[in-house]
């Protein structure tokens, strides 16, 4: 094996490095740099109060939506800090010549959503965003991970961050995803399998027929979960399916440009007989839909299995019996039959088209269980536009439940849609740390398919017998 | 200057043996709306530190007046979960200078580098030694040398060394930060974007 055969991270890694530290960090140069009006507003007050201006405006994008209401968008917005950071990035973006698609834009929508669905996130680029989950754009074979308010200042001011190269993991999932089966239960189960620190320090390719057959929103979901295992991001080789999803979207290179880039797309994949810091792989048949039982994405299993037991597990057994006190579960308990609360549907993970038509899958001609609370937030104006085209609203209406507007919503509570302290949510988010989703809730991680069986039962429920 | 510069401390430490803390628990979404960097430390672990009605609970250490310092020291894999750099603020605005952990989730580390709180990974055997020697004594001492790169348990000596390149321990020791770096070689970053 020489020294010339390159992973896809190292491609894209390397053609991106302006300055090598010795002992040090790389000089690291960014293509596209997504802000929002949570993390941003001290990174500007930072610019001022060191006199410098933006470097390159037209590389940033940002979007509204960690904090917006998703119910009477036209409104004010009511609580006033929430307001104020809406106000502050609209200021902001405005002052520095930034593209912003605040509240009642027809663009606006969740970061991760919106990036890719108007043809800004491409393969090859370098993205980051001041949200943990900007991973969700290595699906299109870009290097894209989550970066502090220290950084997004710098990106500001530089185009660059300082960031030292992380290891190369390959984690492989071969075969045929079984009925039921979703991107969203392959990334739970993968981070099961891994726990929450797994893959520190890492940077993943993901490969194997499981994932070349994923649609483009799938590939999101699973690349978006890539840091509840710990690693800073996740890719998947740009492939057909990446290119059709991205000709003629808005923003995307057209004519010329569009073929000159296109061949270069081609050469971004691993040459064969590159080597990983760590290769692990899966078997596609051994993947059920899962639901998480605790409080980290780690602890997580097949809907069918029983919680497991703290001495089957590597220590922490006083962290593990603290999280199972905190939900209000025993070890050896199922989850089927587990009364559920709220049902969420939405967030940077499962809040894409796609989501919604599995859900709507199992909730056409069924009606939601009388007790449960659903919130079913798209993920954008697009999607809430093609939810309507596709006659998905139809289906969720008569069923009983309501479209509310894009955001982030119930994800990460920062706006009214809070779970109450105590309550179980069924949610297609990324994380059920304590309280997470409210002060006092309780979070069940799962795919929209469980999700719906479980707004349906009003328990806990195996999806596949809706199938 | 970004920060202050970090070069040694010794201080009692406030121990928290949990694993997984998350930096939803560090500072939940909800305290995240402010725009300015301040005022962060108030709401520093806010649901394990006050009921729902914001009365302290008196089972968690930071309101247990046995344990104080400016060092904190944390289970396994500590700031794992969202990128908010407002769990860093939160801490050193509370008044803690260091971390120490077995593990680190990886943008919290850099983030705590970042706003000038030194991160400081030891074996989980010395963790526990750390943990049980503030156990037997809430006043312990530890001593962190960044020059040095050790972390020292004072009563029994026990140390270790621990890791951190060269070029963010220089910024450390002298309070630099990395756009100060940067912008010193903005000609570079200018020529380097053109040439794409």
């Amino acid at each position: 094996m020489s020294n010339s055969q390159k992973t896809l991270f190292d491609k894209v890694w390397d053609s991106h490095v302006v300055r090598q530290i010795a002992d040090g960090p790389d000089v690291f140069f960014i293509d596209r740099h997504f802000i929002h009006e949570v993390t941003s507003p001290v990174a500007f007050l930072g610019l001022e109060q060191r006199g410098v201006s933006v470097l390159f405006p037209e590389k940033t994008f940002a979007t509204a939506d960690h904090n917006t209401p998703t119910i009477n968008q036209h409104l004010p917005v009511e609580d006033p800090l929430s307001a104020n950071q809406l106000l502050q990035l609209e200021k902001n973006t405005s002052k520095y010549g930034i593209s912003h698609w605040g509240l009642g834009n027809p663009k606006n929508g969740i970061v991760h959503v919106v990036g890719p669905e108007n043809g800004i996130t491409l393969p090859g680029m370098t993205i980051v965003c001041g949200d943990s989950h900007t991973s969700t754009h290595g699906a299109f074979g870009a290097i894209a991970f989550g970066i502090g308010t220290s950084e997004v200042e710098m990106v500001l001011s530089s185009q660059c961050i300082m960031q030292p190269k992380p290891l190369k993991m390959r984690i492989n999932v071969n075969g045929q995803l079984g009925k039921g089966v979703t991107p969203k239960d392959v990334a739970l189960y993968i981070i099961s399998k891994l726990s929450t620190s797994g893959a520190t320090g890492y940077f993943v390719e993901y490969a194997g027929d499981v994932f070349e057959n994923m649609s483009m929103e799938g590939r999101m979901t699973v690349c978006n979960l890539s840091i509840e295992m710990g690693a800073r991001g996740g890719m998947i080789a740009p492939d057909q399916t990446t290119f059709d999803y991205i000709h003629g979207r808005e923003l995307a290179p057209k004519g010329a440009d569009w073929e000159k880039q296109l061949s270069y797309w081609k050469t971004l994949k691993t040459d064969a007989g590159s080597v990983f810091d760590k290769e692990i792989t899966f078997l596609a048949s051994d993947i059920e839909p899962m639901i998480t039982y605790g409080t980290n994405p780690g602890m997580g299993m097949g809907i069918s299995k029983n919680i497991p037991q703290a001495k089957d597990l590597e220590g922490g057994a006083s962290s593990y019996a603290k999280s199972l006190d905190y939900m209000g579960f025993e070890e050896n308990d199922s989850m089927i039959g587990k009364k559920v609360d709220y049902v969420f549907i939405g967030s940077c993970t499962n809040g894409r088209i796609e989501d919604f038509r599995a859900f709507a899958s199992i909730v056409k001609g069924r009606k939601k269980a009388e007790h449960v609370t659903a919130w079913v937030v798209p993920g954008s104006h697009v999607v809430e536009a093609q939810i309507h085209a596709e006659g998905i609203y139809d289906i969720l209406t008569e069923a009983g439940f309501a479209l509310r507007q894009p955001g982030c919503s119930a994800c990460l509570a920062m706006n009214d849609d809070k779970i109450p302290a105590g309550k179980y949510a069924v949610s297609t988010s990324n994380r059920n740390f304590e309280g997470r989703q409210g002060p006092g809730s309780r979070t069940l991680l799962a795919s929209p398919l469980v999700a719906a069986a479980a707004a349906i039962t009003g328990v806990v429920t195996d999806p596949r017998q809706f199938l | 200057m970004a920060y202050d510069s970090f070069k040694v401390l010794r201080s009692s430490a406030v121990p928290l043996p949990i694993e997984n803390v998350d930096t939803d628990q560090i500072i939940p979404a909800r305290f995240l709306k402010a725009t300015e960097r301040k005022g962060f430390g108030d709401n520093l672990f806010r649901d394990w530190r006050y009921d729902k009605n914001d009365q302290p609970k008196s089972d968690f250490v930071l309101n247990n007046p046995t344990y104080s310092g400016k060092i904190l020291v944390g289970g396994k894999n500590f700031g794992s979960g969202s990128s908010r750099e407002h769990a860093a603020w939160a801490i050193y605005d509370y008044g803690f200078r260091c971390v120490v952990s077995s593990f680190f989730a990886d943008i919290f580390r850099g983030n705590s580098i970042n706003v000038g709180i030194l991160p400081v990974q030891v074996s989980p055997e010395f963790l526990h030694q750390i943990f049980t020697e503030i156990e037997k004594d809430p006043k312990a001492e530890l001593e962190v040398s960044l020059p040095e790169q050790t972390i020292t348990i004072v009563s029994t000596g026990a140390s270790e060394s621990f890791q951190i390149n060269g070029y963010k321990k220089h910024n450390l020791l002298n309070g630099f930060d990395d756009i100060d770096y940067l912008q010193a070689m903005k000609d570079e970053i200018a020529t380097f974007a053109l040439n794409r």
